[in-house]
């Protein structure tokens, strides 16, 4: 879908000026992290128990948070981009309010609903003693929060685009909806679902502001990556360095797995 | 192509207003009178700070005093990364002694309060807590700062004077953090600065305990060596360490040091 390109055009300077100015900002403080680090002692740091802690549990909390989206997700997606319904478009701008909410503001929406003394928290806590916060599972809700609309965006794309005569023809021959749904929609959309997926992962390990705000920070338990990037600047920039560089390669690796889906998608 | 040319036009404007604005953020349009004073201070004088702010600034006509509150260690890392500020006031010599050692302050810096650690509980304080060493009750949701954090060396210091084994729910970014958990009633207890759980109100009821008087935190305050603004940075250095500002502290619940 990309438009017609003409290799000998030269670009004019007034565009390329400033075209440049926005490469190297964009650039030059990912490089600053690569010359900034400590590269000799990069292996042991990386070794460290409060590193691997922090890592081993950012990669449980984005798998289980995108593990949840999908299940909660593709259905949400599938309603929106299938059953017409009157206020459709209000459901969808809700849905992806937290792609552009504060985190921290996704936070204390979580902490007063789902807290301890918060509205469904409160009920959570006296009829079966569970509570959220400060814990890995609460963890695991921020991060659905913030990840979840990367994947229904991603999903309802890919069912708009898909050919719904393929559905029509296996309605014709009898099959029920859920089948339908099970054996010819859901295949169709699955690279959809896929590339929505690792987006999501990838939003949800670098998740900080809801975390911090409704699960806490205790190392091994709420304290993910970006948390313990946070905190390792205080005192030790070195290690915030090292943690940082961790998560720069993830998501640099997810956009490489993307590429064809998401940096060139029309 | 002419509709070209007032977008690159508008463009290159934008970036001319970017790069201009960049340059003008240090007050340095100021004259003789006027000006902007910058001072960076912990989170914990935030109420404090502001009041005396005002009276500074009343008292200097033309004068606006721009403050920074956080956590003592991110504004240090500032000012020894080249942060414009004028006054660094901190919450610990510690976090005061990056910045003298990467030789950012004018001067050696002086100690102008203390702030000791309470016991801070919802007003309607579920988890029955009376001393100390309940915080070690099995049950019990405790929220702490961070060890990082000037706040949450000091909890830890109290703790060990007072032999008390404490597990956190949670290790906050800063003090102000274990206040909203405790506010909000999702931690039963967790240790802030008295002046934290004063400013609190009714919301959060502060358990003095004696063990605090082990950890109590020295508050310096100092001119950045690079302060664009030398003169009114140490005017309001003397009205902090004046009587004025004695006054403003005590009613915070700061002590003398």
């Amino acid at each position: 879908m990309s438009p017609p390109v003409n290799p000998s055009a030269r670009p004019p300077w007034i565009l390329l000026l400033p075209a440049l100015a926005g490469l190297a900002f964009l650039v030059l403080p990912l490089a600053g992290l690569l010359i900034r680090a400590p590269w000799p002692t990069l292996g042991t740091r990386l070794g460290e128990g409060p590193v691997l802690e922090a890592l081993r549990l950012s990669l449980l909390t984005a798998t289980l948070a995108t593990g949840l989206c999908v299940l909660l997700g593709v259905p949400l997606a599938w309603v929106l981009a299938r059953v017409p319904f009157p206020g459709v478009r209000l459901v969808r701008a809700l849905v992806t309010v937290p792609l552009v909410l504060p985190p921290v503001v996704g936070g204390v929406a979580l902490l007063l609903v789902l807290g301890r003394r918060g509205l469904a928290g409160r009920w959570l806590d006296e009829a079966f003693g569970i509570t959220l916060p400060f814990t890995t599972a609460g963890v695991v809700l921020a991060e659905t929060f913030v990840a979840m609309p990367f994947l229904v965006i991603s999903v309802e794309g890919a069912l708009r685009a898909a050919d719904p005569r393929y559905e029509e023809a296996a309605a014709t021959l009898g099959a029920s909806r859920w089948t339908i749904f099970r054996r010819v929609t859901l295949p169709l959309v699955a690279p959809g679902i896929a590339a929505g997926a690792v987006l999501c992962w990838a939003r949800a390990l670098g998740e900080f502001g809801a975390t911090i705000t409704f699960a806490g920070n205790f190392p091994g338990r709420t304290q993910t990556m970006p948390l313990a990037v946070y905190l390792a600047l205080e005192t030790d920039p070195q290690a915030a360095i090292v943690l940082s560089l961790v998560l720069l390669a993830v998501s640099v690796l997810v956009l490489a797995a993307l590429r064809d889906r998401w940096v060139s998608a029309p | 192509m002419p509709k070209r040319t007032p977008a690159a036009a508008a463009t290159a404007a934008l970036l001319l207003v970017i790069v201009t604005g960049c340059g003008d953020t240090g007050g340095s349009s100021a004259s003789s009178g006027g000006g902007t004073l910058t001072v960076f201070a912990a989170a914990s004088l935030t109420e404090t700070f502001t009041s005396l702010g005002k009276d500074f600034e009343a008292a200097h006509p033309g004068v606006k005093v721009r403050f920074n509150f956080g956590g003592s260690s991110s504004l240090a890392r500032q000012i020894t990364q080249g942060a414009p500020a004028d006054v660094f006031a901190a919450a610990s010599p510690a976090t005061m002694k990056t910045v003298t050692d990467a030789g950012d302050a004018a001067g050696p810096p002086q100690v102008f309060t203390r702030n000791r650690l309470v016991i801070a509980v919802p007003a309607k304080d579920p988890g029955k807590v009376g001393a100390i060493t309940d915080l070690s009750r099995p049950g019990l949701k405790i929220v702490l700062c961070a060890e990082q954090v000037p706040c949450g060396a000091a909890a830890k210091k109290a703790l060990g004077a007072a032999g008390v084994t404490v597990k956190p729910a949670s290790q906050e970014q800063d003090v102000r953090a274990v206040l909203t958990k405790v506010r909000l009633g999702e931690a039963d207890a967790g240790l802030v600065y008295r002046t934290d759980a004063k400013a609190a109100g009714t919301q959060v009821k502060g358990i003095e305990f004696p063990e605090s008087a082990k950890a109590i935190n020295d508050y310096p305050i100092a001119r950045v060596a690079k302060a664009p603004r030398p003169a009114l940075a140490k005017e309001f250095i003397a009205l902090v360490l004046g009587a004025q500002g004695r006054d403003a502290l005590a009613r915070a619940g700061f002590e003398a040091p």
